[in-house]
């Protein structure tokens, strides 16, 4: 057992639960029980390091360790849902009549992915979701114009350092940002959830990715994952855990959820980051769901002697600007490649890139400019937080006066649902985080996905830019 | 029985286009659209009893449910593939799809050959050709057996409340 000083953050959280009055002298520490082969005594390293997947998996199974390609059974934090909330309810109508909810704190329900409702039928499914919170008493709802799922997982405070949690949503590993392990599965599997809480996983095995450098400029995370993506293939890293090493220090918070946002798009079970100062003072404002029965943090991160399948090493000084071209994120080539190519819409926005810096980003370059009169610019916040936050810093004046149209915090375009849905023949560049061939609603249309710079500065001139030409 | 043979990276935007997700769930709702935006003769043609054959990443992209619901409901045998992406494999085993991983007789293929799976067995017999596939760990065929997901989940849930005093 370890005596630890607690974090910033984790004193708000234990001053948020002790009873008002309560006195606060003296440090405040807590008991980490470190999970080391042999239990309790920490001398004996009798078997090699583990990754951070391996630590979390077997904290959460019960197990002393766990290797790779074992099958083991968990009970997640959390199960996020979205729109399909309403589907995957309806599969287990008379099971939930005789065994109920097995826990009402589990489900997470965000209302994003087809908001405001398109049609009747959207509408009806919204409404019938609402009937299901109200009648379950679920505490964890979120009305449409909170934000996109993802978004609104982390600002809640809902996905936390060491939480083991699971979407019906394959981009659920985006919390792997804060060191959650977090990861998609299907609306059955959500369903068995609800019931009996409990699921198999196998342990993965682990790829170590090492950062050095620093990005140059107009260069940001967008264009690291997509390289990398299109370094390993869209299966490379299919079944495991991606840990991200060396400079990550320097990465924000925002950038970190674009890489782990991804980790699906190589077949990544999860996608891992340490927890650091950066994940601290996140946490700290961001604080606002609190949850009495699970521990407000664990924070796990891979022995110096891990064993991983790969090793990956990437000097980000050396990026350059990088486009995914039509029909697979893989596709990825240096936007010098497929400059100068004719685009119709422009997409900013989604669980990829819809936050502040993101929009930020766009800001700069399109400020006292106005796009090209033959381009759409879509822009959607991923929450309404990040919405309020752009208003106050002039951004969305700045995007407006440019030409940019505004939409709710939602996913909109992104699955072709509504609200930018493409026309045969046209071309859209996005910074989403799919561009399979009919994708937006169209199968004789194309999606390019690019960094918020590139997507901002290609929709000035109509065609895919070098953001480099416009810092 | 027909083989439908497809390459690698077969997405789920592919097997059931996303703009469809909200508005079709039922098997009849979702069997017109099935590779709507990857093969147009897929919906209309398929029988009982085909099977696919496919490359690398099989099922890859979105966690939608919809391609294995519909895939289950036009009665595939099976999808052969070289490998499978995860999401859409765990979303196979738990509607009781058959998949079977096998790099070796998809290379092997020719096109117009007679394809036999012998699931007890692991084995699938390509003309006069038997490769091996592996079995599914116990306790995930334990799913499989009980028909899916939620047929095993009811019946532990059963047994635990008939087990309470």
């Amino acid at each position: 057992m370890v005596l630890v000083l607690l974090s910033d953050y984790e004193k708000a959280e234990v001053r948020r639960r002790l009873p008002k009055g309560t006195g606060g002298a003296g440090p405040i520490v807590r008991l980490r029980t470190e999970h080391k082969p042999g239990g309790e005594n920490q001398h004996k390293e009798t078997r090699m390091g583990k990754t951070c997947a391996e630590k979390i998996l077997a904290y959460k199974s019960g197990h002393d360790t766990v290797e790779p390609g074992q099958i083991v059974t968990v009970k997640p934090d959390y199960l996020l849902m979205h729109d399909n909330a309403a589907a995957i309810f309806a599969k287990i109508r008379e099971p939930l009549e005789q065994f109920g909810i097995v826990r009402p704190d589990l489900p997470v329900i965000v209302l994003d992915h087809v908001i405001p409702a398109a049609s009747e039928k959207t509408a009806r499914n919204h409404q019938q979701i609402r009937r299901l919170v109200e009648k379950y008493q679920l505490p964890h709802f979120f009305e449409m114009g909170t934000g996109i799922c993802h978004q609104v997982m982390v600002e809640q405070g809902l996905a936390r350092p060491g939480r083991l949690i699971v979407g019906s949503d394959s981009h659920t590993c985006t919390y792997g940002a804060l060191g959650a392990f977090a990861t998609g599965i299907d609306r059955t599997e959500a369903a068995a959830l609800l019931l009996g809480g409990e699921m198999w996983l196998k342990v993965p095995a682990s790829i170590k990715v090492n950062l050095q450098g620093q990005f140059p400029v107009a260069v940001g995370a967008k264009d690291f994952i997509l390289q990398l993506i299109g370094d390993i293939s869209a299966d490379g890293a299919n079944y495991a855990a991606v840990e991200f090493h060396g400079r990550v220090d320097q990465l924000t918070m925002d950038q970190r959820l674009t890489i782990a946002n991804m980790g699906v798009e190589m077949g990544a079970k999860v996608a891992l980051f340490p927890v650091d100062q950066v994940t601290r003072d996140y946490l700290v404002g961001h604080n606002a769901t609190t949850s009495n029965e699970l521990p407000a943090c664990q924070e796990y991160w891979a022995d110096p002697d891990a064993v991983y399948q790969q090793e990956l090493n990437y000097n980000l000084a050396q990026l350059v600007p990088v486009v995914a071209q039509p029909h697979s994120v893989d596709a990825v080539v240096p936007v010098t490649q497929v400059q100068g190519v004719r685009i119709d819409q422009c997409l900013l926005g989604t669980c990829t890139n819809g936050r502040l810096s993101d929009l930020a980003t766009a800001a700069a370059i399109l400020k006292g400019r106005h796009i090209d009169p033959h381009v759409r610019l879509l822009v959607l916040p991923a929450s309404r937080a990040i919405f309020q936050a752009a208003l106050q810093q002039g951004i969305v004046a700045t995007l407006c006066q440019a030409g940019a149209i505004w939409l709710p915090p939602g996913c909109g375009p992104c699955l072709g649902a509504h609200q930018g849905v493409l026309a045969p023949g046209e071309r859209c560049l996005s910074t989403a985080n799919r561009n399979f061939k009919g994708r937006m609603g169209c199968k004789e249309a194309e999606i390019f996905l690019a960094s918020p710079a590139t997507v901002a500065a290609s929709a000035l001139h109509g065609c895919i830019t070098d953001p480099r030409k416009e810092v | 029985m027909k083989v439908w043979q497809y390459g690698d990276n077969v997405n789920t935007d592919q097997l059931f286009p996303g703009k469809y997700t909200y508005t079709c769930s039922t098997a009849e709702e979702i069997k017109p659209h099935l590779l709507e935006d990857l093969d147009p003769h897929f919906a209309k043609e398929v029988q009982p009893g085909d099977i696919i054959l496919a490359g690398k990443n099989f099922g890859c992209g979105s966690s939608r449910e919809q391609p294995v619901l519909g895939l289950k409901a036009v009665g595939l045998q099976a999808v052969v593939a070289v490998s499978f992406a995860r999401i859409f494999y765990r979303s196979a085993i738990n509607q009781g799809l058959l998949l079977v991983e096998a790099p070796e007789a998809v290379k092997a293929y020719q096109p117009g050959q007679t394809v036999q799976l012998d699931v007890l067995a692991g084995t699938i017999t390509l003309g006069r050709q038997t490769f091996h596939f592996p079995q599914l760990p116990p306790q995930i065929l334990a799913i499989r057996q009980a028909g899916g997901l939620l047929p095993y989940t009811l019946a532990k849930l059963s047994k635990a409340q008939s087990n309470k005093p």
